[in-house]
């Protein structure tokens, strides 16, 4: 279809110009039951860098995922993927290859046999399946159930058939679940490569920190709602709040006075204190004025890990009580 | 470590539409490559034929002996009688189809792959349908001369060769392969392993006990017409007046097929999977 139409008969996955090669949410809303899974999201997702999708578990990051691939019905709102909803598209793995579960494979089926039926279902060849069997490095167990395979092997059987189809469209639903190191590293350079040959990758995790070593955008969602859509850059400039760590001989006159001055002191257990609020320079000098003698002082910056937790946690608190249709 | 056990993977270039022969050469795969529905097929296989010659059996060591029960001897249908077990096997295998891939999750993969859905059940059905075909006419056949054989020892076999013989093992064999289908569009509509197979025991046999605790006025006259009964039809060789005429009567429960595939196409274009 791409084919004749030649939009990608050179065989670039770049997007060009006036081509919509990405993912894009408008107003999407699912409910099940009373239950809200994902509130009026609107974001898009664009070729050419890794994106993640981050939230805590049960934050609507694998309902949205079901939505983008018309696995579920949105209650309102819609979802396109390359300028259509995923359902109207002709060669469907094409334009979309997504790793939703690992355990979305009947166990008592070999890897090849599951991707072999996959395959099938437009066309592609037996060659296609074991060069795919092969970039994944499952070439020794192809042959083996899938239902014995390890966490690890499962994502690889996963990832092999998002990567069946050539996709413009990358989605993987927590892929470094389950992974050993070297799968994780493995995961990190072929998300990027993939992004880097102009596709659109959107990757989810619960993970902060895995989220910045892979991807240069964040899409950042609790409790079914958006609460931010940034570059991974803005998002850790923004969250970094630095703390200082503090040892002195007399806590308590410190602490006291520090607090006079507006900071927030918080004792840790080895007998320092935690200060936020102030710099080290300042902390440094309110003490040198004041006689206390310092043994420690150092800059601490907030963990990515916390600065989400935080953020996630402050968004639900603020957003959930003013927000307009929630028990609507 | 990693740059040795994994490799670039080459892009793809060909035409990817998915279309319906393509879905069922896929749904043709999914079948042949479970263990567990190879097992289910030879159970049907061996019940088809064992079954029957044990019936068979039965009978020559205790033949008709009133004229009634001789007149209504039916040969044909004593060596089909492992078709009544069969059929559940068939059933149930036909609902796993579904069911085992709501279950595993791998129902997702199959609509990632085929979102506009209905070709994944058209697909299963075609696969489906023509397997047990290859499978259940050489069974029934085999069936009915293995019983023969044995009957033969009793004087009480007949030939293929006899009015409505070969009809009935041939159309035992489709009447499997509609049960097939039916236990398919339940598992397709229910989407649970133990909804189907309970809703496939509820449809062949509790009609027929319902029925019969309606007063024979009514009762005779709409026994022929519930599911089993009437699919049963064309395999009795033995007029009985109760049923219908044998194709009338597969007819009648390829109706009752077609309604279930009906419905479960219709569940799976707009429920969530």
């Amino acid at each position: 279809m791409r084919g004749v139409i030649g939009l990608h008969a050179t065989g670039a996955h770049a997007a060009e110009k006036g081509t919509v090669e990405m993912i894009e949410a408008h107003g999407l809303t699912k409910r099940y039951g009373d239950k809200v899974a994902v509130d009026d999201l609107t974001f898009a997702v664009r070729p050419g860098v890794v994106t993640g999708f981050l939230g805590p578990n049960g934050a609507g990051k694998s309902t949205t995922m079901r939505l983008i691939l018309g696995l579920d019905a949105p209650t309102s709102g819609s979802v396109t993927v390359n300028g259509k909803p995923y359902q109207r598209h002709a060669a469907p793995l094409r334009e979309v290859g997504a790793l939703l579960d690992a355990r979305s494979v009947h166990p008592g089926r070999s890897a090849t046999n599951h991707l072999r039926a996959i395959a099938q279902t437009c066309g592609m060849p037996r060659s296609r399946v074991d060069e795919v069997i092969e970039a994944v490095g499952l070439r020794e167990v192809a042959r083996r159930r899938a239902g014995g395979f390890s966490l690890g092997m499962g994502q690889r059987l996963g990832i092999a058939a998002a990567l069946l189809g050539d996709p413009h469209t990358v989605i993987l639903d927590e892929p470094v679940n389950g992974l050993d190191t070297e799968g994780i590293r493995w995961i990190r350079s072929l998300l990027r490569g993939l992004a880097d040959e102009g596709r659109t990758v959107f990757v989810s995790s619960h993970l902060m920190s895995e989220m910045a070593l892979t991807a240069q955008r964040l899409i950042v969602i609790g409790r079914g709602r958006l609460i931010a859509d940034t570059t991974m850059e803005a998002f850790i400039a923004g969250a970094a709040r630095d703390a200082v760590r503090v040892r002195t001989t007399d806590p308590g006159a410190l602490a006291a006075l520090l607090q006079s001055r507006g900071a927030t002191v918080s004792p840790d257990q080895d007998g320092a204190l935690t200060v936020s609020g102030m710099s080290t320079d300042q902390v440094g000098t309110a003490a040198g004025a004041a006689g206390i003698t310092l043994l420690e002082l150092t800059a601490r910056q907030a963990s990515l890990e916390e600065a989400f937790v935080d953020m996630t946690r402050d968004a639900v608190e603020f957003r959930a009580p003013g927000a307009e249709s929630v028990e609507g | 470590m990693t740059e040795q056990t994994t490799h670039a993977l080459p892009s793809y270039r060909g035409d990817q539409r998915v279309t319906q022969t393509r879905v069922i050469r896929s749904e043709w795969t999914k079948l042949r490559s479970l263990p567990s529905s190879a097992w289910s097929l030879l159970t049907a296989a061996v019940l088809i034929v064992g079954f029957g010659a044990l019936y068979a059996g039965v009978r020559v060591a205790r033949p008709p002996h009133d004229p009634a029960s001789i007149a209504s001897f039916d040969p044909t249908a004593i060596s089909l009688s492992g078709v009544q077990l069969a059929q559940i096997a068939v059933g149930i295998l036909g609902a796993l189809l579904f069911t085992g891939e709501y279950a595993s999750g791998m129902i997702r993969t199959s609509f990632a792959a085929v979102p506009s859905r209905l070709p994944v059940l058209w697909g299963k059905a075609v696969g489906f349908a023509l397997a047990l075909l290859a499978l259940c006419v050489p069974a029934t056949f085999a069936a009915f001369l293995v019983g023969q054989s044995i009957l033969a020892s009793g004087k009480l076999d007949t030939s293929l060769s006899q009015p409505g013989t070969a009809r009935a093992v041939l159309g035992a064999a489709l009447y499997l392969v509609a049960v097939g289908l039916l236990g398919l569009g339940l598992g397709a509509l229910l989407r649970s392993t133990a909804g189907a197979v309970g809703a496939l025991f509820g449809l062949l046999f509790a009609p027929q006990i319902l029925v019969g605790l309606l007063p024979s006025s009514v009762s005779d006259h709409i026994y022929g017409y519930l599911p089993a009964p009437a699919g049963i039809a064309v395999t009795s060789v033995q007029p009985d007046p109760f049923m219908l005429a044998p194709w009338t009567g597969l007819g009648v429960f390829c109706l009752y097929v077609a309604v279930l595939l009906a419905l479960a196409a219709w569940r799976l274009r707009r429920g969530d999977a």
